[in-house]
């Protein structure tokens, strides 16, 4: 009599394109176990949005790391977007903020708690993440570890390769899916096993990006990202918003409204996408930068905004400048105005 | 055979991507996509998706304003 057939087990490794998720993938691949890999896009995992937008910048090869971590894993990748639910996890995180903006464990508990519907939708045994024991202050302790497993409803359905043998045996290991033996005991903040796995497992050119690829880990992002909130007197924000974050000078000289100003040609072209959306400015008489407000502004509001965006314009030792001011309907006045010159004052506005 | 056109302007990757992946899903074996982007990011980035999924990638072609990418919709395995 043959023997039953035995099932062929499936996880779904969650990729961020760093190197810690894709030695986890390949440790379980290398049991049999069939693996594809989803990847989590919040919104604010934004590594490539600055080359894109930057013209100085295009000339650098850009790749996308969690694209790259599948295709050398020879897995499917499933990009996900989840912009919309990752908001209430932002806006609002149980465990609060880390060192900036970053909601890293609430973020962590999300992501596995989608990666839990992904298995049930798609007929799948289990989930596996790259954390490594006391990697990431916020996130990768020993004691948030089961936080995450209970808060995402995975529980033992969670299997950290890396560090498995450091943990309680999960179900992968205790129906025998997978062999505990061969599951790794990383810990730590030092990253020499992980190279060394690498190494053996003939990885190079692996992403290593410092504090992970989200935004939120930037202290003058979230500081603009908390400068929108205390402006608006609310919390919501839309992809533009975190898009328009990253992009040019940001200058606040009235609660009421701020102006993004682009830094080089790069930036102007991508903001110039925005016009319909914003009042903007831009200078006739001297080459300048595209000029966003966002805000309500007045008369005086606009007068001002025209100085300041002839300051950034190549006519800011000029006596005048004629700066256009355009609305969201593409009627324009033409301002002539002394570009403003008082540093200090800028340098207080500057968020 | 069809041909179907995806607007991804302005959307930086790898929404790109991830629009074309969720349009793939709706087209048949055989038909044509072009997913029209600004972001050059997209030309490392769906060629890399194609390798993945097994889509097969033409060609890119662009000026100044835009990127058009040019795939064909694998047969069902």
């Amino acid at each position: 009599m043959n023997k039953p057939e035995k099932k062929q087990r499936k996880a779904v490794a969650l990729i961020s394109g760093g190197l810690d998720s894709l030695l986890a993938a390949k440790v379980i691949i290398d049991q049999g176990i069939h693996v594809e890999g989803i990847n989590f896009y919040t919104g604010f995992c934004v590594e490539g949005h600055t080359h894109a937008i930057r013209k100085k910048d295009k000339a650098k090869p850009k790749r996308n790391n969690a694209l790259w971590s599948a295709e050398q894993l020879g897995i499917q990748l499933h990009i996900v977007d989840v912009i919309e639910p990752y908001k209430e996890v932002l806006i609002n995180p149980s465990h609060g903020y880390g060192a900036n903006m970053n909601p890293c464990l609430d973020c962590k508990s999300f992501m596995v708690g989608q990666a839990v519907e992904w298995i049930k939708e798609n007929d799948f045994d289990f989930i596996i993440t790259g954390e490594v024991i006391g990697q990431r202050p916020m996130s990768q302790r020993r004691d948030t570890m089961p936080v995450i497993a209970a808060e995402s409803g995975a529980s033992d359905l969670l299997l950290r390769p890396l560090c498995a043998q450091l943990l309680p045996p999960t179900l992968p290991e205790k129906e025998g899916w997978v062999d505990r033996e061969k599951l790794l005991d990383f810990n730590g903040r030092t990253r020499k096993p992980q190279i060394e796995l690498a190494n053996k497992l003939g990885f190079q050119d692996f992403a290593q990006p410092a504090g992970g690829c989200c935004f939120l880990t930037d202290k003058n992002y979230s500081d603009r990202l908390v400068d929108l909130w205390q402006a608006r007197d609310t919390k919501a924000y839309e992809l533009d918003d975190v898009m328009l974050l990253k992009v040019g000078r940001h200058i606040r000289p009235k609660p009421n409204f701020k102006l993004i100003i682009g830094r080089e040609e790069g930036e102007n072209k991508f903001m110039e996408g925005y016009r319909k959306q914003f009042i903007h400015l831009y200078t006739i008489s001297a080459k300048g930068p595209l000029v966003l407000i966002e805000g309500n502004t007045d008369e005086k509001d606009l007068q001002l905004a025209a100085e300041i965006t002839a300051r950034y314009s190549q006519g800011r030792q000029e006596k005048t400048v004629t700066v256009a001011v355009k609305d969201q309907n593409g009627v324009s006045k033409l301002l002539n105005v002394k570009p403003f010159s008082n540093e200090e004052k800028l340098r207080d506005w500057y968020i | 055979m069809s041909h179907h056109i995806l607007d991804a302007k302005r959307l930086l990757c790898p929404m790109p991507v991830i629009r074309t992946q969720n349009k793939v899903k709706q087209l048949s074996p055989g038909d044509i996509l072009d997913v029209i982007c600004t972001d050059p990011g997209v030309t490392s980035d769906i060629p890399a998706w194609c390798r993945i999924t097994g889509h097969r990638f033409i060609d890119v072609k662009s000026d100044a304003d835009e990127i058009v990418i040019r795939i064909e919709i694998r047969s069902r395995d």
